[in-house]
C-alpha cells in the first residue's frame, strides 16, 4: 500500500525546487534551491534502498540474517551530500564576488560576466 | 519579458519531467519490494572484511577508488573557495571599523556554546574513530569536529576563534588528510594487493580495532573533512565581519 509514495515525495521535492530556480529573484535564493532539488535525490536513492521491515545495515549489534536496507544506495546518498556542499559552497563564494562586482543579485538583472546590468 | 520566456520554458519542461516521472514510478517496484542484489552482495563482502558498518565497508573499501574522487572533489572546492573569498589588497588596507561577531548574544547561549564545544569536539572524535563499527565517519564527524570549533565564535567572538585556529594549521591539516588518503591506497600497492585494497589484518567484527584499512581512512577523511570546513566557514565569516560593506545597493 502507497509503495510509490516515496517516489512521489522525491518528485514533488525535485519540481519545487525547480520551480524556485525558475522563479528565484536572487542568488542566495537560487543556491538553496539547487540544495531543494538535489535533496529529491536523497530521498530517492534512500526510497529504492529501503527494505521492509529492514533495519539499519549496520551489524554491530544485529545478526547477518536480519533484512537489511541496501547499504550501496545508503554510500552513494553519502558522496551525494559531500558532493552537495561542495557545490553548495563554491556557488556562495562566487555569488559573494558577483555582490561585489555588480551590486546586484537578481539573476534577471545580470547579463554576461562583463557587460553592466541593465535598470 | 525575459522573466516570462523563462517561465514558459521552465513550466513546458517541468510538465513534460513531471509526466515522464509519473510514468516511470508507475514501471518501478513498489518501494521496500526491490530486490537488492547489490545490496547483498555488499553486505556479504562487509562481513568478509569483519566491517560492521556496511556502509562505510562499501563507501571506504569496495568503493574506496569512487571514494578517492569524491575528496579530491572537497579539496577543490574548498580550495576553490578559499580562492574566491581572499581578502583583496584593497580590501585589506581599508582600515575601517569592524566588528567581531555576536556581541549581543544571550548570556544563555555564551554559556550553552562553552560548555558544548568540549562536547561537540569530543562526539565529533567519536564518530570519526568509530566510523567502521557506528553510524558515522570521516565525512560526518569532520563536519561535527569543524561545526564544534565555530561554537567557540558562538559563545565568544571572532578573535577567541582565531585563537581557536593558528594559521597554516588548517590548510596543513587539509592537504595532509588527503595526502594520507592517498598513501593509504598507496600502501595498499606495495602491500602486494592492489591501490586502496583493505589489506591490512582485518580483526574481529564489531572490534574497535577491526575492518583494516577502514578506520584509517576514516580518520584520514575526518581530519579533511574537518578542516576543508573550518577553511570554508573562516572565509565566510571573514568576509561577513572583516572586509568592509562598501558595496553599492543598485549596479
Amino acid at each position: 500500500m502507497l509503495s510509490w509514495l516515496p517516489y512521489a515525495v522525491a518528485g514533488w521535492i525535485f519540481l519545487v525546487g525547480a520551480y524556485g530556480l525558475a522563479t528565484s529573484r536572487h542568488l542566495v535564493h537560487t543556491v538553496v534551491c539547487l540544495n531543494v532539488v538535489q535533496s529529491s535525490t536523497y530521498l530517492l536513492l534512500l526510497a529504492l534502498g529501503w527494505t521492509r521491515d529492514g533495519t539499519a545495515p549496520i551489524f554491530a549489534d544485529i545478526g547477518r540474517k536480519r533484512a537489511v536496507a541496501d547499504p550501496v544506495v545508503q554510500a552513494m546518498t553519502l558522496t551525494d551530500i559531500v558532493v552537495g556542499a561542495a557545490v553548495t559552497a563554491l556557488l556562495l563564494a562566487l555569488t559573494i564576488q558577483v555582490a561585489k562586482r555588480r551590486g546586484n543579485l537578481d539573476p534577471h538583472r545580470l547579463r554576461s560576466l562583463e557587460q553592466e546590468s541593465e535598470e | 519579458m525575459r522573466r516570462r520566456l523563462v517561465l514558459l520554458l521552465a513550466g513546458a519542461g517541468l510538465l513534460a519531467l513531471a509526466v515522464e516521472a509519473v510514468r516511470a514510478v508507475g514501471a518501478l517496484p513498489g518501494a521496500g519490494e526491490v530486490p537488492h542484489p547489490y545490496g547483498s552482495r555488499a553486505v556479504a563482502a562487509a562481513f568478509d572484511h569483519a566491517t560492521a558498518n556496511a556502509v562505510m565497508s562499501v563507501t571506504l573499501d569496495q568503493r574506496g577508488f569512487d571514494t578517492l574522487g569524491e575528496e579530491l572533489i572537497l579539496l577543490a572546492a574548498a580550495v576553490g573557495t578559499v580562492l574566491l573569498l581572499r581578502r583583496l589588497t584593497a580590501e585589506a588596507e581599508a582600515d575601517t571599523p569592524h566588528s567581531y561577531g555576536p556581541e549581543d548574544v544571550f548570556e544563555a547561549v555564551r554559556l550553552i556554546g562553552y560548555l558544548l564545544l568540549p562536547v561537540t569536539l569530543l562526539v565529533g572524535g567519536y564518530i570519526v574513530v568509530h566510523g567502521h563499527l557506528t553510524p558515522g565517519g570521516g565525512f560526518q564527524g569532520g563536519t561535527v569536529l569543524a561545526s564544534g570549533l565555530f561554537l567557540a565564535y558562538l559563545a565568544a567572538d571572532y578573535r577567541a576563534l582565531d585563537r581557536l585556529r593558528p594559521p597554516g594549521l588548517f590548510d596543513t591539516a587539509e592537504g595532509l588528510g588527503a595526502f594520507a588518503y592517498v598513501a593509504i591506497g598507496v600502501s595498499g600497492l606495495l602491500s602486494g594487493s592492489g591501490f586502496l585494497a583493505d589489506w591490512l589484518p582485518h580483526g574481529t567484527l564489531g572490534h574497535p580495532l577491526s575492518a583494516g584499512t577502514v578506520p584509517l581512512l576514516n580518520v584520514a577523511i575526518g581530519v579533511e573533512v574537518g578542516a576543508a570546513f573550518v577553511l570554508v566557514v573562516a572565509k565566510f565569516l571573514d568576509q561577513a565581519l572583516l572586509v568592509p560593506q562598501d558595496v553599492p545597493e543598485e549596479g
